[in-house]
């Protein structure tokens, strides 16, 4: 009995023990869906002797973790709300550090007719006048507001639509799942289309429009909210995320011959 | 079903090759849970000869109240440690949240009540076998206790063991205490979520495959170590 | 450890479940030697009368008194019941069980057991579980577990209720022996032939009461009450 517990003791300790250099980061699901992580996350490693451990949350949750400073920094793609969280003062800055697109994925035979619209905002109209089935996040992330905005822009009532129109409460690849299963139209990123594993009769039908871009940008946590946050590691991470080698690494990833990030920090 | 064989053949290549990422979650899964386990069943079975042997006003509420947590939703504990250990929260300068510690807490607050309200059981029914002989004994109340938890240890075990398997299978509340950070947090659970969420089901269900294997080892080395089917005969 | 047991005074003894009255109100002296045997038809309260005075049912008027603090005198009885209760464990580790509360080393407390098991018969079965041992042999391992403890005053409930005649005259025999080395015995019994053989004084028990207490001799030849005479004889006592 008292060998057992020893045991579990030394166990628990053990669990407690780390390497020196961690920061921890909340990212967006998309982000990390995207695979660019298991690129970027390495290379840092490499160059900075700093594990970065991740956080895979959406952007609400990301952006309440630093609120509670339960995290050292964020990486996020929703400006509206990185701004606030910057002028309630729980981030110290915002450097925007590369985009991706979003994309509009729904069943291959187009029930709704989108694959040749001019716009994003036309092609929501199509799908709102078809009443084909359409899978929303519906979880209060980036991706989520995005398409909110979207279909204000195309002066379209959520609130009004029937049952085709379906709020999951989830993640991008559960999303897709749910938009697979129901062979339904959705809003993706397009890395987590490219990466997602399931993909059923669902095919990418629209995109291009410059609404569409999604720009990620890198928030530290207040370190004078939050005396724990490591700030030197976050601004070494800072460094290393501007420089010509995550812009290489970052421009030069691809998924199935399809470049998925531009790099544009400054 | 194509899945499924996929998963079965990837789970069968993953253990003979004893892919590495995979050995690191397993043995992080476990750690967790046993830690917890050991941590529960120290808290748990006491209690349970405790409210066993003694008669005390609030008992039956005590009883009752373990009986009710037994069905607590995972992610509501969850939320709970999170709440407590959330650098804002009153043990943030823990800085425990998302850390395999964290996970054990609310492992150990999920099984407590389970192994508990199980161990208390058959607590019980020993001490009305045995409540006139150590009476007439006179054994101190310890050594009430301490018979009682021997000789009721395959029952107890028992106990223990349906704790591990509600900790193990866990996925709720570990992923928002341990915040399934790669080579951190991640565990079996919480890595079947995630590949299931990139739509990877294959991979998804050899994990799966791999946790009932890992369960059903445990199950069996503790019975085996403790000689509990040979000795079937009370 | 010499402690002065006897006299046992009682004095408006009285147990109750629920209000109504099991036992009592007696009122009774005992002395130290010899084999006490209670007897009395079904119901009459024998089990709650050996309860009460080894302190393991509630007293509820009247008083109980050993000549030592009734703390000191609960260290030195045992309690031997109608069906025996066997711990789950070894035929050994039964017998280790009562030495090992009381602090006695394990090596010493094995020798013990070994010694004891023989004395019973019990010495081919130590390392089997108790459970599994039958009917006869549960009581006789309970009456040496009983034992091993050097009482002073072991309580025998119906020890022989349910065993075949080989059994009961085992387990007499290690009344015998017990009593003769100087164990005083308190037993309850319906069996007629039992109880004249163990017997050195009656204590006889109708509705709760004790109607006579005698040494054995003078009661069975001369009962005093009627309820007793009746008893003796074979009469259904309403």
């Amino acid at each position: 009995m008292m060998k057992t517990l020893l045991l579990g003791a030394a166990l628990l300790c053990a669990g407690a023990a780390q390497a020196a250099d961690t920061m921890k980061m909340a990212v967006t699901t998309s982000f990390h869906n995207s695979g660019l992580s298991d690129v970027l996350l390495p290379a840092i490693q490499e160059d900075l002797d700093l594990e970065v451990q991740l956080l895979v949350v959406g952007t609400g949750q990301a952006l309440k973790l630093g609120r509670a400073g339960d995290v050292d920094a964020i990486l996020v793609h929703s400006r509206a709300a990185e701004e606030k969280f910057l002028e309630e003062g729980f981030g110290t800055h915002r450097t925007e550090i590369m985009y991706n697109d979003f994309v509009f994925i729904g069943p291959a035979s187009d029930p709704a007719k989108i694959a040749d619209d001019a716009s994003a905002a036309e092609a929501l109209k199509d799908i709102a006048e078809a009443q084909a089935a359409f899978v929303s996040r519906g979880d209060d992330s980036g991706t989520h507001k995005k398409e909110l905005s979207l279909w204000a822009s195309a002066e379209q009532n959520v609130d009004g639509f029937g049952d085709w129109y379906n709020a999951v409460g989830a993640g991008m690849g559960a999303a897709l799942n749910t938009a697979s299963g129901m062979n339904a139209y959705i809003l993706s990123d397009r890395a987590s289309w490219l990466n997602f594993g399931n993909k059923g009769d669902l095919a990418l039908l629209y995109s291009g429009d410059p609404v569409l871009f999604n720009q990620y940008a890198y928030l530290p946590v207040n370190p004078e909210l939050h005396g724990h946050v490591k700030s030197d590691l976050v601004e070494k991470l800072e460094g290393w995320l501007v420089s010509d080698r995550a812009k290489e690494l970052i421009n030069g990833y691809e998924i199935n011959g399809e470049k998925l990030f531009v790099f544009n920090a400054e | 079903m194509v899945d499924l064989w996929q998963g079965l053949a990837q789970a069968f290549w993953m253990v003979v090759t004893l892919d590495p990422e995979l050995v690191e979650i397993a043995a992080r899964s476990l750690r967790v849970t046993l830690s917890a386990l050991v941590v529960a069943s120290a808290i748990a079975l006491p209690l349970a000869a405790f409210l066993a042997v003694r008669r005390f006003r609030a008992r039956r509420l005590i009883i009752a109240l373990l009986n009710a947590l037994m069905g607590l939703p995972p992610v509501v504990v969850g939320l709970i440690v999170y709440v407590l250990l959330s650098r804002s929260g009153p043990l943030g300068v823990l800085g425990l949240l998302f850390t395999p510690t964290a996970m054990v807490i609310a492992q150990v607050i999920i099984i407590v009540p389970l192994i508990a309200s199980i161990a208390h059981q058959s607590i019980r029914d020993l001490w009305q076998e045995y409540h006139d002989l150590l009476i007439s004994m006179n054994v101190t109340q310890w050594q009430k206790v301490r018979t009682l938890l021997w000789d009721a240890r395959r029952a107890l075990l028992t106990a223990a063991l349906a704790g591990f398997g509600r900790a193990i299978g866990e996925v709720g509340a570990i992923m928002i205490v341990g915040g399934n950070i790669d080579h951190a947090t991640r565990v079996l659970t919480t890595a079947i979520a995630l590949e299931t969420g990139k739509g990877e089901f294959a991979l998804a269900l050899a994990l799966g495959f791999v946790l009932i294997g890992l369960a059903i080892a445990v199950n069996l080395s503790i019975h085996w170590l403790s000689r509990t089917e040979q000795e079937g005969r009370w | 450890m010499v402690t002065q047991l006897f006299p046992l005074i009682v004095t408006g003894a009285e147990t109750r479940r629920r209000g109504k009255t099991l036992v009592g109100p007696v009122d009774l002296q005992l002395e130290g030697q010899g084999i006490t045997v209670v007897i009395g038809p079904n119901g009459a309260g024998k089990t709650t009368l050996l309860r009460m005075l080894h302190g393991a049912a509630r007293l509820h008027a009247g008083s109980i008194r050993w000549a030592c603090p009734t703390e000191e005198a609960r260290h030195v009885q045992a309690f031997v019941f109608q069906r025996p209760v066997m711990l789950r464990r070894t035929v050994e580790e039964n017998l280790i069980y009562p030495l090992r509360i009381r602090g006695v080393a394990k090596a010493d407390a094995r020798a013990q057991a070994r010694d004891w098991a023989e004395r019973v018969g019990l010495d081919q079965m130590l390392d089997r579980p108790a459970p599994a041992l039958s009917g006869g042999e549960q009581q006789k391992l309970a009456l040496a577990r009983a034992l091993i403890a050097k009482p002073e005053l072991i309580f025998l409930d119906e020890p022989c209720a349910s065993l075949d005649g080989r059994a009961t005259r085992e387990i007499e025999e290690i009344l015998h022996t017990a009593a003769a080395s100087g164990t005083r015995l308190i037993l309850s019994t319906h069996d007629m032939g039992q109880a004249r053989r163990l017997a050195s004084d009656v204590l006889f028990l109708f509705k709760g009461r004790v109607h006579e207490a005698a040494p054995a001799e003078s009661f069975f030849d001369t009962p005093q009450t009627p309820q007793a005479r009746g008893f003796l004889r074979g009469d259904i006592l309403e």
